[in-house]
């Protein structure tokens, strides 16, 4: 990326005596993984574009417990979760936005219960706002017209209800949008969730990501959208496992969005 | 001596509701073996969820054929049971047809419970071809051999007998018949018996009215012992079904505890616990019995269908893995059934009997296969939380047996040492920024 991206820390702001209007949780994913360090940089440049008054914790922010807790391991979710809980206290949080759908459900759904409330938004529904009040514009994009199939989150469709504002984000983008013959409610999982991204799978006849990944090749996509930085590892590789990689890119909706804005 | 089969039928009635009333109590004994949970909250909520998903049916109908037609046995088995009310008070008094003197209405009545056997008799027949036949895939799975899967045919034939000793009951009742209403379809049926003497026409009549009944009594008691429970605890089970986002779990309160004063650092962690904190402790995190998950969870495995909805959507399933939804729910109510006889037959006391839930029915393998991603949650027609079984026993092997994959305990590690489930520091968690 060509241009610097502002990324201020809750440090800083209070440094500054500054108290920023949303907290940008990154996750551990889009801190570290190579492939989500690029979703969090679009979405970065699309909050810095529309002006958002936003502030990373930055090296303060430790991993959600998220996948301890799927895992099993309870003890180590809730000391994750009380040692953020106390770093975005201190801070004052009120309202989250994160582009990790695992992150977005234990935030909202996990915090509350052990002393941490916030209004928490995943990124789709934040963006799908800044569109709406006009802070971000939706030119034309080079993926104008392509074929494009959408993936839903386990932990942002199923778990939370959040069907709509993905795909009110695709409309925008005037592509040739498909549904696949599993989705929304009834959406397959791509295989990540439940800790299973940290391990190999049980043994079966096949990947979950290889089947889901067949589900979207039923709808010839040029692109494959997701809204997860797990799912889009799991559907990466599901495209490269069936050879695809050269035809199909697997693309997060910021991405997307980013690369439209003008 | 005319009035010995009112006599006989008060000692049936008498004996059918009193085995029923009986393992109702068992039922419930066994329920009440779960933990303790909270379903206080959201009233409206829960009464809506038990009107829109058990009476109204609502999530039957997402795979529309065998909805429709459930919908269909389930409407006519309600109504045509208002039937049986006439036939305790006939059967009781020795009155024949006692609510035919309100008149027109009663042919009205019967017309359309005639109508509706009609087609609870077709629906039970295509459920038995789809089963047997068809053989769509979710019935024949690895779990449903033996008595699952006969359960579930003696089931559909035992509808067919009563649907249609419903109808030979009226067909051969030559009062009914003269009264010329309400026998839209037996009057088709009639002429099949016009050739036999009178005499023989009645005990036809009285043989299918009591085989009826009796019938009726047999299946009540069959329920208990059949995923057939579910005609009546689907009612219960939407109501204490959960009202939380799917993905939102449960945080152990006995946790949040020890988390607490470990990071308190006002706490001296060498100070003797306060009066009575030990017994606040529990004995166990997580579940690897059925004692150790919750009521709501038990009242699931009993409520089960066993209809393989849940299974049919699992992708751990669908990719060939061991895990089944379906399973977990089964194991979990075959293994309470066993602790239930072993406390009936150790005078109300469990007796260590050397068995669990976890290794005994429900494998690490099958466990460790889930990926938390609610399919099941979502596709089960009445409620069932397969996954929160899952999770609980993973809590299990993890807190308790340290029993985890070997790479989910490097995935532990790491974000115990570094906040992040990969190998990477801390410090450099911002590093993306620049890059
Ligand atoms: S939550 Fe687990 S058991 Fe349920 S459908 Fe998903 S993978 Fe299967
Ligand atoms: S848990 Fe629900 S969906 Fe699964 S078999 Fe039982 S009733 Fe059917």
């Amino acid at each position: 990326m060509s241009e610097q991206l502002k990324v201020p820390t809750m440090q800083e702001a209070m440094a500054e005596g500054r108290q920023p209007d949303y907290l940008f949780w990154v996750g551990s994913a889009g801190a570290f993984d190579d492939r989500a360090k690029k979703i969090t940089k679009a979405f970065v440049k699309l909050l810095n574009k529309a002006n958002v008054d936003f502030a990373v914790l930055g090296i303060e922010e430790s991993d959600s417990g998220d996948a301890a807790k799927r895992a099993g391991n309870e003890f180590l979710f809730q000391m994750q979760a009380m040692t953020n809980i106390e770093v975005m206290n201190m801070y004052q949080v009120k309202k989250i936005i994160t582009t990790d759908p695992h992150d977005f459900n234990t935030l909202k759904n996990e915090y509350p219960g052990l002393g941490g409330n916030y209004e928490v938004y995943h990124h789709t529904q934040f963006l799908k706002q800044l569109i709406s009040e006009g802070r971000i514009k939706v030119k034309e994009s080079e993926f104008k017209g392509k074929n494009v199939t959408f993936h839903d989150p386990c932990y942002l469709g199923r778990a939370n209800d959040v069907f709509e504002a993905p795909r009110a984000l695709i409309e925008t983008l005037g592509v040739n949008f498909k549904e696949m013959k599993r989705s929304q409610r009834t959406s397959l999982c791509c295989g990540a969730g439940g800790a299973q991204m940290f391990k190999e799978p049980e043994k079966g006849d096949k990947d979950i990501n290889v089947l889901r990944t067949e589900d979207a090749l039923e709808t010839n996509p040029e692109v494959i959208i997701t809204a997860c930085p797990f799912c889009n590892t799991m559907m990466t590789d599901g495209v490269k496992a069936k050879e695809k990689e050269d035809n199909i890119q697997v693309m997060d909706i910021a991405e997307l969005i980013a690369d439209a804005e003008d | 001596m005319s009035f010995i089969p009112n006599i006989l039928f008060a000692l049936a009635l008498i004996a059918g509701v009193g085995f029923f009333a009986k393992n109702v109590k068992k039922l419930m004994r066994n329920i009440k073996l779960g933990q303790d949970v909270d379903v206080s909250d959201k009233k409206s909520e829960r009464w809506r969820n038990m009107a829109m998903i058990a009476l109204g049916q609502s999530k039957m109908v997402k795979r529309p054929i065998a909805g429709f037609l459930h919908v269909i046995v389930y409407v006519g088995f309600i109504i045509i049971n208002i039937e049986v009310l006439e036939i305790i008070i006939d059967g009781l008094f020795g009155t024949h047809r006692i609510f035919s003197s309100i008149g027109s209405l009663y042919g009205v009545l019967i017309g359309s419970f005639e109508i509706l056997a009609v087609l609870v008799l077709v629906s039970v027949i295509v459920f038995w071809i789809r089963r047997n036949i068809i053989k769509i895939k979710r019935f024949w799975k690895s779990e449903m051999t033996a008595w699952p899967k006969n359960d579930a045919n003696y089931i559909l034939y035992f509808e067919m007998v009563l649907m249609t000793l419903f109808l030979v009951m009226n067909a051969t009742d030559i009062p009914f018949q003269n009264m010329d209403s309400g026998n839209v379809i037996s009057q088709f049926i009639a002429p099949w018996f016009s050739s036999l003497p009178e005499t023989t026409l009645h005990i036809i009549e009285r043989s299918a009215w009591w085989l009826h009944i009796l019938g009726i009594l047999v299946f009540l008691n069959y329920l208990y012992y059949s995923k057939h429970l579910h005609i009546l605890l689907a009612f219960p089970n939407t109501y204490y079904g959960s009202v939380k986002p799917k993905g939102q779990f449960s945080n152990l309160e006995s946790v949040t505890k020890e988390v607490k004063m470990m990071m308190d650092p006002n706490v001296d962690p060498f100070a003797a616990p306060p009066e009575g904190a030990e017994n606040a402790v529990p004995a166990k995190f997580g579940a690897s019995d059925v004692q150790d998950l919750n009521w709501v969870q038990l009242l699931n495995a009993y409520t089960c269908t066993e209809c393989g909805r849940c299974t049919s959507e699992c992708p751990a399933n669908l990719t060939g893995k061991k895990l089944s939804p379906r399973k977990i729910m089964m194991d979990t109510r075959d293994r309470l059934e066993e602790v239930g006889k072993n406390i009936d037959a150790n005078n109300g006391e469990f007796k260590e009997d050397g068995k669990q839930l976890l290794d005994d029915y429900i494998t690490r393998e099958e466990l460790w296969a889930c990926t938390s991603c609610n399919a099941c949650v979502e596709a089960c027609p009445v409620s069932i939380d397969p996954l929160s079984i899952i999770m609980d026993m993973r809590r299990y092997l993890v807190m308790e047996q340290s029993a985890a994959p070997v790479e989910l305990n490097n995935m532990m590690t790491n974000i115990e040492n570094n906040g992040a489930p990969w190998p990477y520091n801390q410090m450099d968690r911002l590093n993306w920024k620049n890059e």
